[in-house]
């Protein structure tokens, strides 16, 4: 411990102190104000507080006045250092911000170009067709049936009431597989090697359903189906067709007709609307062609529509009693009505797409837009 | 199907707007596929050939005066000079006159001209420059009772006329000819409707004394009717039958064959014609071939019949034609035939269809038997011929008095019980026994209550049989109708709704909508296959949809193996004659269709059916189940990426992406030597330790082999399991997520080449008593260090406790036993093994 009043301010008084501390204060605050960056601040962090600092050597002397004056001078000194650590705190922060600020500001990015990132594919146009309508059918109570694409004789035509010498086989240019022997195989049932077809419609579908599933029936079939036609601008060997069928007691014509009805107008819009018309398939019986309104010009006609406002979109009928029969269903007590469309000619008319076989090039320039 | 409005007039008063009618057609079930409303032509008139002079300056040309009373710019002598390029007129003919200011039917405007210095104030018209003929050389020379400077289409009957084109559907026989159509279109419009009687004059001969007709085989033909007309004389049939049948898509002939098709046309029964001095005795007889015979056809061609063909044979069982399908060319009339012996039969359907199918010719009227023809209007139509001919022929003809009309079997009249219940039922609408009668007494059908036995009626199939409640039966509403022989179609009671329904018109039937009791969805499958295809499509893949049908070596320049593929009995071409057994040929060929229009970088993918010879009966069913029947090739579901100028870490990573969306443990073990892939780049996918499918890098000699310089990786699945597995995954219960802090500790691992890493990753990750809760392969190092054809593989471990925080104990514990059990993995060619690497 220091001796008395040897190493003791000249002047003692409150009134020297309190100037003393008013003076650190300024000095102390003009400081903080001063430093220009984080580092400096830190500097000057070492001049303000701690005992070496002014008002430290002020607090030391604090001890010597007077209990009674003590306390002014205390409160004044409390204060001085209160307003420093706060200069101090609000200082440091800002310095602290304005250096990220000037951080980030060199990281500048021009986002405009960048080098590739991962990119995202494409589903076919077929694929994207399908589920849309399977999620209209689906909406509408209706589950979706698949089946084999080769199939025998029997589900492909004699089920359907198409038997061997029918003439309306002619209707469908049919592949027909070559089995060789093989085909015995299966102890014969199937037959001969030329009773294996590729389906010319996905009908087969509705057969195996009928088979197994006693009614009531709402499916659909969507699928691949092949024919016998040289590829051109609106044909395929290849192509995709969607069929409905329900079977069900009581079920009418007018049953058909309101069901494409709902189907049309959720799947194309409120605009356009079905009508049918006589026609003829050995499967179904009324039968009837299914036209909708014409997606281009919305009736009113155009090339499109060959000036009728009317597009034919597919067939359907009241299922025929041997369809029935054969599938072992009482068309007394069940009948049921069925439908039939293609899927592609759908995409190609969404999107304006003249040409059948650009859809099947597998061009990434053509996958790519849809 | 052509017909013009004029000609179904001659059946009914058929009145109203051609375009509502049009409406009413369509409506029926005959579909307008073309209306026509006949120009009138007004500038094309009558005028008369005046003079004929030649051209000064041309041989092709002559010059041709032209009375045309009331011409504008005529001549002092009152004629107009036309240039013609034809010769077949006379001074004093009617000819067509396109007048200057015409627009002809083809576009061409008919103006005033000169050719080679003279002047054309018009054109004289061949039958063919006004749409109405065949005939392109000859001027059209008029009969002499057209009226001078009378419009010429008005004058042959056609201005304003209205042609249809209709689409006539294989099950209606009936309107394949011009009553038939106007049967149904009368119907509709509430007109009665009746076929004229022919009048003929018989003036020659009974037949009986110069021809006979005998049916053989009575299966073949029920019903064979012949008339015979003399004093026949060939020329050309008149202008109106020319332009009618022209119109109707005919292209006249002469006298007797246009009245031939004429008839043909207007009553649906083709007939065919023989010289009557070429067949001896006037002798007709038809009967199946035994096979083997040969005959010359009209045409020209030898054929050869089969077993069972229809034939037409002489007195001397010569044949002479092809029943139903083509006459013979020994028989045939030529410009000086004088008699004329007409057939028209009734064929069976099936026997015509056969035969004409199978020596490709299919004619107007082999496509008439082939549906059916109405064997009642037999009669008819000898006599409406026989009034025709003797109409078309200057002077006339004699026709022998009586008809031959012999018999063979023809099939009964069908009755069918047709119940207004079942009616209503089947249309959604109610309608009364009074209400059905009207809408099909009208189109022939004759209706009666049914009385008593229902046996003798025709109800569908095995409802014949059936007694069940039956309420039109007892209030006696049932109605027994008799199909009318123009509708061989109609057999069954739904038959009959079908008629129904088309006469009170389809679009008036109501519309409801029936709902499914349950409802709608798509299969566990069916979802998940559209989520694979959005896991795909999110990893940059788009989808592409190559052909399923290949060529022959396609699997070879595959450098696949494997079983034969399943071949195409008639396919359109030989480069796609074969199902592909693998998705790899279709994407190879697509990724190299972009790579040759310099997309040289494609990511594609594909599920699709692959096909394989059918499996016998209780082979592997999990390959696919819809070989069950062993009859059918197999179909499997396969995805199929192909990554062009791609890496193997492309296929790889992939299939990690795949095993994550879908929670499933696909795996990889390298495999070498796999057909169509990289010798050593390759590996199999295991699902639950079976091979679902393949990753790696194509085979850069098969992709050079399809034009892709650029390296490919390949990725193939089977999608069928994978799904499956996906499927049961679903429902995976929570792993409860530890609250407690985890671990990693790093181990480094030299692993000599010809072990697969993957070994080392799945020892680490059985370790801990399932406290290793992942591991992740960190790098992989080759150098100096490192032992040759060996590489350092690091892996971090994080290790972790539901229960505990673990301790430095635990920790260490699991760390050595881990290097205990990866460095037990040997090679067993080598012999080396695994070894922790010291740093």
């Amino acid at each position: 411990m220091n001796g008395p009043a040897t190493d003791t301010p000249a002047d003692v008084s409150p009134e020297a102190l309190l100037s003393g501390i008013d003076a650190a204060r300024g000095q102390g605050l003009a400081a903080v104000a001063a430093a220009a960056t984080s580092d400096e601040l830190a500097q000057v962090e070492s001049t303000l507080f701690g005992r070496k600092a002014a008002l430290g050597k002020i607090k030391q002397g604090l001890g010597s006045l007077p209990p009674e004056q003590r306390a002014a001078v205390g409160r004044a000194l409390n204060e001085a250092q209160q307003a420093l650590r706060t200069a101090h705190a609000e200082t440091a922060d800002e310095l602290a911000a304005s250096a990220r600020r000037e951080q980030l500001q060199r990281e500048w990015l021009d986002l405009t170009e960048t080098p590739p990132g991962p990119a995202r594919g494409h589903l076919h146009l077929v694929t994207q067709t399908t589920e849309r309508l399977e999620d209209v059918f689906v909406g509408m109570g209706f589950t979706v049936s698949e089946g084999p694409q080769a199939e025998t004789d029997w589900y492909n035509f004699e089920a359907l009431n198409l038997p061997a010498a029918h003439p309306a086989r002619s209707m469908w240019d049919t592949l027909y597989l070559d089995l060789g022997e093989r085909t015995e195989l299966g102890d014969g049932e199937g037959g001969e090697a030329s009773n294996v077809v590729l389906r010319t419609h996905t009908s087969p579908v509705q057969i195996r359903v009928m088979e197994v599933q006693p009614p009531p029936i709402y499916t659909i079939c969507p699928g691949r189906v092949f024919r016998r036609d040289t590829a051109d601008a609106s044909h395929m060997p290849v192509f995709h067709q969607i069929e409905g069928l329900v079977v069900e007691r009581g079920i009418s014509f007018a049953d058909l007709a309101g069901t494409l009805e709902e189907f049309t107008s959720a799947y194309f819009g409120k605009a356009i609307s079905s009508r049918l018309r006589p026609s003829y398939f050995p499967f179904t019986e009324p039968s009837a062609e299914f036209d909708i309104t014409c997606v281009i010009c919305e009736g009113a006609g155009c090339q499109t529509c060959q000036r009728t406002g009317w597009i034919e979109l597919g067939g359907c009928g009241m299922v025929h009693p041997n369809v029935l029969a054969n599938c072992g269903i009482d068309f007394e007590e069940w009948t049921g009505f069925a439908f039939g469309f293609g899927i592609d000619r759908l995409a190609l008319m969404r999107h304006g797409i003249d040409d059948l076989r650009d859809m099947y090039t597998n061009d990434i320039r053509f996958l790519s837009q849809f | 199907m052509k017909v013009l409005l004029s000609w179904l007039r001659e059946f009914a008063p058929i009145e109203g707007d051609p375009a509502e009618l049009a409406d009413h057609l369509s409506d029926l079930g005959m579909a307008v596929e073309e209306m026509r409303i006949l120009p009138s032509l007004d500038g094309v008139v009558v005028a008369r050939v005046a003079g004929l002079r030649p051209h000064p300056e041309a041989d092709r040309i002559q010059l041709v005066d032209v009375e045309l009373p009331g011409a504008a710019g005529a001549g002092t002598d009152g004629a107009l000079q036309v240039c013609c390029g034809a010769f077949n007129m006379s001074v004093g003919d009617l000819v067509p006159l396109a007048t200057v200011g015409t627009t002809m039917p083809g576009g061409l405007e008919i103006g005033e001209r000169r050719m080679r210095g003279q002047l054309s104030q018009g054109m004289c018209c061949s039958a063919a420059e006004l749409d109405l003929g065949a005939d392109a050389e000859g001027i059209m020379i008029l009969p002499g009772e057209f009226e001078l400077g009378a419009s010429l289409m008005s004058q042959l009957g056609l201005a304003g006329d209205v042609l249809y084109d209709l689409e006539v559907n294989p099950n209606r026989p009936d309107a394949m000819s011009v009553a038939g159509v106007a049967r149904d279109l009368a119907a509709r419009l509430g007109v009665p409707f009746r076929i004229p009687v022919p009048v003929v004059s018989e003036t020659g001969e009974d037949i009986s004394t110069v021809a006979s007709v005998e049916i053989i085989d009575t299966d073949l033909c029920g019903r064979f009717g012949a008339r015979v007309i003399r004093d026949v004389s060939i020329g050309q049939s008149p202008l109106w039958m020319q332009a009618r049948l022209t119109l109707c898509g005919m292209r006249p002939i002469n006298s007797v064959v246009d009245v031939s098709n004429y008839v043909m046309l207007e009553l649906g029964t083709p007939n065919h014609t023989y010289d009557l001095a070429l067949v001896p005795g006037g002798h007709l007889g038809t009967r199946r071939s035994a096979g083997g015979e040969r005959l010359v056809t009209l045409d020209g061609t030898e054929r050869e019949m089969l077993r069972g063909d229809g034939l037409i044979v002489d007195r001397e069982d010569r044949p002479i034609g092809i029943s139903g399908v083509m006459g013979g060319e020994n028989t045939e009339i030529s410009d000086s035939t004088s008699a004329v012996l007409l057939e028209l039969a009734w064929w069976d359907r099936p026997s015509i269809s056969r035969t004409s199918q199978r020596l490709g010719l299919r004619s107007e009227a082999s496509m008439r038997f082939e549906r059916g023809t109405d064997h009642e209007l037999v009669p008819i139509a000898l006599d409406r011929f026989c009034e025709l001919l003797d109409r078309v022929t200057p002077g006339g003809v004699s026709v022998c008095s009586g008809r031959l009309d012999g018999r063979g079997d023809l099939p009964p009249a069908t009755r069918v019980r047709v119940r207004p219940s079942r009616m209503s039922h089947l249309l959604g609408r109610p309608f009364s026994a009074d209400e059905v009668r009207a809408l099909i007494e009208p189109i022939g059908f004759a209706c009666q209550p049914a009385t008593g036995s229902p046996s003798t009626a025709a109800l569908d199939g095995a409802a014949a049989a059936r007694t069940s409640g039956d309420d039109d039966q007892v209030d006696g509403a049932v109605i027994v109708a008799t199909v009318p022989s123009f509708r061989p179609d109609v057999v069954t009671e739904t038959d009959v709704a079908e008629e129904v329904a088309r006469h009170y018109g389809y679009q008036r039937l109501g519309r409801t909508v029936p709902r499914s009791p349950a409802p709608g969805r798509l299969t566990p499958v069916q979802r998940l296959r559209r989520d694979l295809r959005r896991v795909l499509v999110g990893a940059g893949l788009s989808e592409a949809m190559p052909n399923p049908f290949v060529a022959p070596d396609a699997v070879r320049r595959a450098g696949i193996d494997g079983a034969e593929p399943v071949r195409l009995l008639n396919p359109l071409a030989t480069e796609e004659s074969v199902l592909r057994p693998s998705l790899l040929p279709g994407l190879l060929t697509a990724a190299a269709y972009n790579s040759s229009h310099r997309n040289d970088t494609v990511s594609l993918f594909e599920i699709g059916v692959v096909f394989g010879s059918p499996q016998p009966k209780g082979a592997d069913q999990t390959v696919t189940g819809t070989a069950a029947a062993g009859v059918l090739p197999t179909e499997t579901e396969h995805l199929g990426v192909i990554w062009a100028g791609g890496e193997p870490a492309d296929a790889v990573h992939l299939t990690e992406l795949i095993a994550t969306a879908f929670g499933l443990r696909l795996s990889l073990t390298n495999a070498n030597d796999l057909g169509g892939m990289h010798p050593v780049r390759a590996a199999q996918v295991l699902l639950g330790g079976q091979s679902i499918g393949v990753a790696g890098e194509i085979d850069p000699v098969v992709c050079e082999r399809h034009g892709l310089s650029q390296r490919c990786a390949w990725l193939q699945v089977n999608v069928e399991p994978l799904l499956a597995a996906a499927s049961a995954s679903a429902e995976r219960p929570y792993q409860l997520v530890s609250t407690y802090p985890s671990s990693d500790i790093d181990l480094a691992f030299i692993v000599p080449d010809g072990i697969q890493a993957s070994d080392v990753r799945q020892r680490l990750a059985a370790c801990g008593g399932g406290l290793v809760r992942s591991v992740t392969f960190i790098d992989s190092y080759r150098g100096s260090t490192i032992p040759e054809a060996a590489r350092s593989m690091t892996y971090r471990l994080r290790l972790q406790a539901d229960d505990r925080t673990l301790t430095d104990d635990e920790i260490a514990d699991i760390r050595n036993e881990c290097i205990a059990l990866a460095t037990t993995i040997h090679d067993k060619e080598t012999g080396r093994a695994v070894y922790l690497r010291d740093r």
